[in-house]
């Protein structure tokens, strides 16, 4: 078998005429690990991984595998494997035909061929479907052969791209982990574009977050879901409650108390600011507390408003007093018009840059 | 979408069969009852009484009338070859958008509107023994004698090449087109090179669309008339079946033998469909089994 990659190395940048789509996008992994470019539609993930793959020129930039350059390569000469959004199976090969295209280009023998394909159906659990047509599949069943088709030939690194968007939800998560199962057992190195935050959290080793054709950053699952570096990948992250406000004090500990539309607010921050730097407030949905003490820190009053059933939960908005809205998720049963004290738990507030104050990490 | 498979008319049919109507009523009154009439005459020949095959018996007899079966296959078979070849490769090579797309395909696609006459005086001017053509040639040193181009087997096939090219090719482009990317790229990262790509993956795809486009301009040169007669040899070596029929009606006003003719140039245009069509189904059978439109 041939080995995975040790460390990938490029920076890119893409212009579509006058269109810039990667600015200068720059990055250098390890192998064997679960890398996604997250990012909403249009921030270049895409463009970056066909980049990578050989499918589209880059305008300018360089790709680096093992320490050697590959961006001259054509995509048939890199030994890379690729999954596409729309399965992109050829529809008048049947399965067999499929996954034996690219060892029947190989020139290997018959026998290794039927053998390698019976393999890989058994991987990706569907043994017997050699002489079904693509169109006879279902959406699932046809990534399964998709993902089949390009790991038989070992590919040094594996490009996936959106390959769940195109299946329903409760396909999506078993795929998700029959991806994190191959990925894992094959010891593969695998580059995973996205727009879905919670495949790129529960699948991957690094994450990479790109917004315009820009890094925006870039590091572990916990610290892009913990730490994020902005309001966008906050944003992204599921951050839904953002507070404009103006720093008072600042603490040890990376203690930050701000003062914004009536409302003080502690919290923790990983950048540097100073003392009347704008900043912005942030805290998840449903790490707001619901009641508390009244006269306490980050304490607020204020009447719920509408209420979604989430089963286990309920989502509601909070209209507070000092104005503004605040998401709230809590398994306390809320009712709408309801007066209640909500708690931002300094420790779970994180502050931000504000947008456009070009603050850093 | 996938047609219902339970047979039963839905409302989507019932909706198309009103849209077919007006198309079908013209196709009876302008297509099937003048057919119908022309078969019937050519049963009615002018010498006997009554219903007789003598006019289709006098065609295969006489070697100045049948061999125009041979001289219009002649013709119609390396013209559709040509025709097809030349838009396929241009298409094919045009499927992901080309610069200035616009304007070369505008440019390409122009000899439709002009209509054959024009196009027919044309290329007698611009290829004829004194055109600019064979002048510049001339000029240039490149030649000692003028080419013959017209009047000729190469002139009517010059005619057919101009007039087709566009339909052919814009059909084609469009099938090529809507071919989904992907598979090509996917090919492309499983180890194929581009003409591994054209000839495993996207030949056998585009192959319905190219049995579609030969059968189309097969039937249109097999019919051919008015470039054989003013590009070609109308009395010779271009004298195909359709001015056989021709010279009968308005030359020996000889209507019935004329139909009988007609008759049989359908014929044979309509067996080359069948034969080209059952290819086909066989094709689509294996590019696209269970997907799409059969």
């Amino acid at each position: 078998m041939k080995e995975t990659i040790e460390s990938l190395r490029f920076r890119i940048t893409k212009r579509f005429g006058t269109k810039t789509v990667l600015r200068d996008f720059a990055l250098e992994v390890r192998g064997r690990q679960f890398i996604t470019f997250l990012g909403p539609s249009g921030c270049g993930k895409s463009t970056a991984l066909n980049i990578i793959a050989g499918l589209i020129p880059a305008t300018d930039g360089e790709v680096w595998i093992d320490g050697e350059r590959i961006d001259h390569l054509p995509p048939e000469k890199r030994g890379f494997g690729m999954v596409f959004q729309n399965y992109a199976l050829f529809p008048h090969m049947t399965v067999f035909g499929n996954i034996a295209f690219g060892l029947q280009l190989q020139r290997r023998p018959a026998a290794e061929i039927a053998e390698r394909v019976r393999q890989m159906l058994d991987l990706v659990q569907l043994p017997g479907f050699e002489g079904r047509y693509p169109g006879q599949l279902s959406g699932g069943q046809q990534q399964r052969i998709a993902i089949a088709r390009a790991l038989v030939l070992h590919p040094r690194l594996l490009l996936l791209d959106e390959p769940l968007s195109n299946l329903d939800a409760k396909l999506r998560i078993e795929m998700r982990a029959e991806i994190k199962r191959l990925h894992t057992n094959l010891g593969l190195t695998s580059i995973y574009v996205t727009h879905d935050q919670v495949e790129a959290l529960s699948l991957s080793d690094w994450v990479v977050v790109m917004r315009d054709g820009l890094l925006i950053q870039a590091g572990t699952p916990q610290e892009i879901h913990d730490q994020p570096v902005n309001v966008f990948v906050a944003d992204f992250m599921g951050f839904r409650n953002f507070f404009q406000t103006q720093v008072v004090a600042l603490g040890p500990d990376r203690d930050v108390e701000a003062a914004g539309n009536g409302m003080k607010i502690r919290g923790k921050t990983r950048h540097t600011f100073v003392p009347g730097a704008s900043v912005v407030a942030a805290i998840r949905p449903d790490d707001v507390v619901i009641g508390g003490d009244a006269g306490g820190p980050n304490a607020f009053r204020g009447t719920v408003d509408i209420v979604e059933y989430l089963g286990r939960e309920d989502e509601a908005i909070v209209t507070l007093e000092a104005g503004g809205r605040l998401w709230v998720r809590t398994a306390a049963r809320l009712a709408p018009g309801e007066n209640v004290t909500v708690v931002l738990p300094p420790d779970r507030v994180i502050f931000l840059p504000s947008e456009g104050s070009g603050g850093t990490a | 979408m996938r047609r219902s498979q339970t047979g039963e008319p839905s409302e989507l049919d019932l909706m198309a069969i009103a849209c077919l109507l007006p198309s079908l009523l013209y196709v009876l009154v302008m297509f099937v009852y003048p057919f119908l009439y022309g078969i019937y005459l050519s049963l009615r020949p002018l010498k006997v009484d009554g219903f007789s095959l003598a006019n289709y018996i006098a065609f295969f007899t006489d070697q100045y009338q049948y061999k125009t079966v041979g001289i219009t296959f002649r013709l119609a078979i390396p013209n559709t070859v040509v025709v097809v070849a030349f838009s396929l490769l241009l298409a094919y090579n045009m499927r992901r958008g080309i610069w200035l797309e616009r304007t070369i395909t505008t440019i390409l696609v122009l000899p439709i509107s002009l209509g054959v006459i024009l196009l027919g005086q044309g290329i007698l001017g611009f290829y004829g023994g004194k055109g600019w053509f064979n002048q510049m040639l001339l000029g240039l040193g490149l030649l000692e004698d003028s080419l013959v181009l017209t009047h000729n087997f190469t002139g009517v096939m010059l005619s057919l090449f101009m007039q087709q090219f566009p339909f052919c090719f814009l059909m084609l482009l469009g099938y090529i087109s809507g071919i989904d990317p992907s598979i090509e790229n996917s090919a492309r990262t499983l180890g194929a090179g581009p003409w591994t790509v054209f000839q495993k993956v996207m030949l056998p795809l585009i192959a319905p669309g190219l049995a579609i486009a030969f059968a189309l301009i097969f039937v249109m040169s097999f019919a051919t008339f008015p470039s054989a007669i003013l590009l070609g040899q109308p009395l010779g070596a271009t004298r195909t079946i359709a001015i056989a029929a021709y010279a009968q009606a308005f030359e020996m006003f000889d209507m019935p033998y004329a139909s009988a003719i007609a008759v049989i140039m359908g014929l044979f245009q309509m067996a080359a469909l069948v034969v080209i069509v059952l290819l086909r189904r066989r094709m689509v059978m294996a590019a696209t089994m269970g997907v799409g439109k059969r």
